[in-house]
């Protein structure tokens, strides 16, 4: 591997603050590190670039003592250091801000920022007053006196919240703080706030290591910058600033493992009558008015970014969510709105983002897993024909290749491909219409993704219609017929498949506007 | 591995058994439909070294036919009650409230009105009160949105009230004496009492519900992952309804077999019955967060408290320690239920 090597902007410092070399991590089923390298200065700030998936967030667990790596090294000023626990990281002076915030509601602003680390008398009397004092200087310097410090966070805005995490970040000695996606839950009067106390952190001799998708934000606040793709480095430093986006996009998407998808089938599906219609659905303050139309053997793509309400529209036609206006229809009758059991019951199958959360029974075989939702088929009053079910649906795991072939394995040893198997082979059992995919390659190995591919586009061309969304640019466009490009809970295009590229796609969602 | 089930063995690589477990292993067992767990064999060791220890320190009282009937009869009324508790946690859930239902079901089978239908009136009595409470709990839980911990513990405290108020504390006698020949030695079948009868098909129905119905599927889906199982088409809310009925059922019914053993009921009835059925639950192998349930497993874990109870009795040991031997035992179970709840992680 050579990764295109920038010069710094400065003159090269003497030493980096920190170094990570040939990170290696690996989750049952996954290999979410392959050899990353990153490299920090102090006083810099330091952009970590990819698409979901690549392993932004792995990475910067193991930054944080959350993860363990497999393999590969850490230096911290000079010197080899092992991260063994979130502890660990603080003492060394390593603070994570992570996009879900990790505050206590019940606790106020003074309390969340010194947890773990209070002022004390004696060892172990809390000097309440001099928290107070301590925590209203901290956000004065992040330039936020308004918060109290000694009202409680959950009473907080999202902003406010993410300023209080903050403050506890500088709380203890920091020298480097891992920041992701800081900007994804504020408005721009908010950023611009950010960036200025950014700025002040540098200025101290601060490293910071930002996350972010949004490529103008990097332009204006980054130094340098490191791409990761498939859990590899592909560009270490690079300059932020004059790198051009072409280039930071094209490494982002190019690909060391060519996917293969399935060929589209030659009919036109354009004939049939759609079997899946969604009129002017609306979840206030997810998504709007969006109009969808899918045909017996057509994939519709959704693609977008996190937050722009592609989850949320697949959970409200699938009434997980009750929308606030539109209706779903499926063979043109209207389903009551925010009843799962009536999308079920209709012939809607979702295969959910959460994998383990939302859609598996981790302690249960395969069967039990894939016959869930079919019970009452293989039951003559309540009795369940076990013979039946078993045989049901090992014949549905089988259509989809499903390793091990052994209805009686548990599913919590099963890799994230075959796991995903098993909840397709959920739908086809129950002989579902309409498929619902969110996410369905997250957390499934590179190679086993080809096979899943050619498993939706069978499906499809069995007559089923499939919506599929996901993150993955080219898997939107390698898989789907027609795409919508989704940003802020708005359709902003739609277009075939064919008609678009991942640059095209990655400018809509990024920018909002289509390229000339 | 041709044999099915070996103590030494299972107990050096249990957990591991309990992932893989091969089809030719098991073979036997899987045709009887009986599926004997590392924890089920451990418990029935525990009960066998229980036994032992009765009948080496009290050889007469212990193994005597009228002292295991007594020990089985005892096990009845908290067993009935244990079973349902089983699928309540099974599915996540909690029911605090049992004793104080036994003890309400109790009071209003015994009052003087309800006497005066005689045998069918009490037991209906009995069983209607059971599942009233029972249908207020999963009512509460289910589309109230109440969290089973606090529903459960309102329903013990006005439950508990009530039984107060409809007895004014007094005892009341049971003068029907066709339910009093249920509980004497000559209504025994083949030696066995009628209420251990009704103990053994209660446990019966329980397992083939839990095993064999998609009643208790569902009970399992919801305690494993309640969002998979919404997602998946099942409907939740009403599973968590039925629950709580069948545990208040279960009360009802325990409640009966109370008034026939003491020939009375008594608003006291059932004190700390709803910890000593989550104990029985919890070391039978029911995992307390849900998902995983055993009927054999905690008509064991009534069994083994029982016991202890009878020898310490036996052997004239006050209940203060009675009450340690219980509190390690737990213990001793819920560590061996954490490893295997961590090797169902991921």
């Amino acid at each position: 591997m050579a990764p295109p090597q920038a010069t710094p902007p400065q003159a090269a410092p003497p030493l980096p603050l920190l170094t990570m070399s040939g990170i290696t991590k690996s989750f049952p089923g996954v290999r979410a590190l392959d050899g990353v390298d990153l490299e920090v200065q102090a006083g810099e700030v330091h952009c970590l670039l990819g698409q979901n998936g690549a392993g932004k967030s792995t990475l910067i667990k193991v930054l944080a003592g959350v993860h363990q790596p497999d393999g590969g090294e850490i230096t911290w000023q000079g010197g080899a250091v092992t991260l063994k626990s979130p502890i660990a990281a603080m003492r060394l002076g390593i603070a994570t801000i992570y996009q879900e915030l990790d505050l206590v509601e019940g606790l106020s602003v003074a309390e969340n920022i010194f947890l773990g680390h209070e002022p004390t008398t004696a060892g172990f009397v809390v000097r309440g007053k001099q928290a107070r004092t301590c925590a209203t200087a901290l956000l004065k310097r992040l330039g936020h006196s308004e918060i109290d410090s000694g009202s409680l966070v959950g009473s907080l805005s999202a902003a406010q919240q993410q300023i209080v995490s903050m403050a506890r970040a500088l709380s203890h000695d920091v020298r480097l703080i891992v920041m992701d996606e800081p900007s994804a839950a504020l408005d721009p009067d908010e950023v611009d706030n950010l960036f200025r106390i950014v700025a002040g952190l540098t200025a101290d001799g601060v490293a910071v290591v930002y996350i972010s998708h949004r490529l103008e934000e990097i332009r204006r606040i980054g130094d340098r910058v490191t791409v990761l793709k498939d859990g590899r480095a592909v560009a270490v430093g690079l300059p932020a600033k004059s790198t051009p986006t072409r280039d930071v996009v094209a490494l982002m998407t190019g690909r060391d493992v060519e996917y293969v998808f399935p060929g589209r089938p030659a009919g036109d599906p354009q004939t049939a009558e759609p079997v899946l219609r969604v009129e002017g659905l609306t979840r206030e303050g997810e998504f709007a008015a969006l109009d969808l139309d899918i045909r017996p053997g057509e994939i519709v793509g959704l693609a977008g970014l996190v937050g722009s309400g592609r989850s949320e529209v697949l959970e409200t036609i699938y009434g997980a969510r009750k929308p606030t206006a539109g209706r779903v229809l499926v063979d043109g009758r209207p389903l009551r709105p925010g009843s799962v059991r009536a999308a079920v019951r209709a012939g809607i199958g979702l295969a959910p983002e959460e994998r383990k959360a939302q859609g598996l029974l981790m302690l249960e075989s395969v069967t039990r897993n894939v016959s869930v939702s079919t019970l009452s088929r293989f039951s003559r009053g309540g009795w369940l024909d076990r013979t039946a079910e078993r045989e049901a649906a090992q014949a549905a795991t089988r259509e989809l290749s499903l390793r091990p072939d052994n209805p009686d394995a548990r599913i919590r040893t099963l890799s994230g491909g075959n796991q995903q198997k098993a909840v397709l082979a959920r739908w086809l059992l129950r002989g579902c219409r309409v498929l619902l995919l969110d996410e369905p390659t997250r957390g499934v190995d590179v190679g086993a993704r080809a096979e899943l591919y050619a498993v939706i586009r069978r499906l499809a061309d069995e007559g089923l219609a499939v919506l599929l969304v996901s993150s993955e640019v080219p898997e939107v466009l390698g898989l789907a017929d027609r795409v919508l490009v989704l940003r802020e809970g708005r359709v902003v295009h739609t277009a075939p498949a064919r008609e678009l590229d991942e640059h095209r796609v990655l400018d809509l969602v990024m920018e909002g506007s289509p390229t000339p | 591995m041709t044999q099915p089930v070996s103590p030494t063995r299972k107990q050096q690589d249990g957990p591991v058994v309990t992932t893989t477990r091969t089809p030719a292993g098991q073979g036997a067992w899987r045709a009887l439909g009986l599926r004997l767990d590392v924890r089920n064999l451990s418990l029935l060791g525990v009960l066998a070294v229980l036994v032992a220890v009765g009948g080496f320190t009290k050889p007469e009282q212990f193994l005597d036919s009228s002292n295991l009937q007594l020990v089985l009869t005892q096990a009845s009324v908290i067993g009935v009650v244990t079973v349902g508790m089983t699928f309540v946690i099974t599915s996540g859930g909690i029911d605090l409230s049992v004793g104080a239902i036994v003890a309400l079901a109790s009071v209003w089978a015994t009052t003087l009105a309800t006497q005066e239908y005689g045998f069918a009136g009490i037991l209906f009595t009995a069983v209607v009160v059971g599942l009233a409470c029972g249908l207020v709990n999963g009512l509460l839980i289910a589309y109230g949105g109440m969290v089973p911990f606090i529903a459960t513990l309102a329903m013990l405290a006005s439950a508990r009230g009530l039984a107060l108020q409809i007895t004014d504390g007094k005892t009341q006698i049971v003068t029907v004496e066709s339910v009093l020949d249920l509980g004497i030695p000559d209504s025994y079948v083949l030696g066995i009492p009628p209420l251990v009868l009704v103990f053994a098909v209660v446990t019966v129905v329980g397992w083939l519900l839990l095993n064999r119905t998609t009643f208790g599927r569902r009970t399992v889906a919801v305690g494993g992952n309640a969002e998979a199982a919404r997602l998946a088409g099942i409907d939740v809310r009403r599973q968590r309804l039925y629950l709580y009925l069948l545990s208040g059922l279960c009360c009802g019914i325990a409640a009966f077999l109370l008034v026939v053993l003491s020939g009375s009921g008594q608003n006291t009835n059932g004190n700390l019955y709803e910890l000593d059925a989550i104990a029985a639950a919890i070391i039978g192998g029911t995992l307390l967060s849900g998902g995983r349930g055993t009927i054999v497993g905690s008509v064991l874990g009534v069994l083994v408290f029982t016991t202890i109870t009878n020898i310490f009795a036996l052997n004239n040991l006050q209940s203060d320690v009675q009450q340690i031997a219980k509190g390690a035992i737990i213990v001793a179970a819920v560590l061996v239920q954490r490893r295997t709840a961590r090797d169902g992680e991921t």
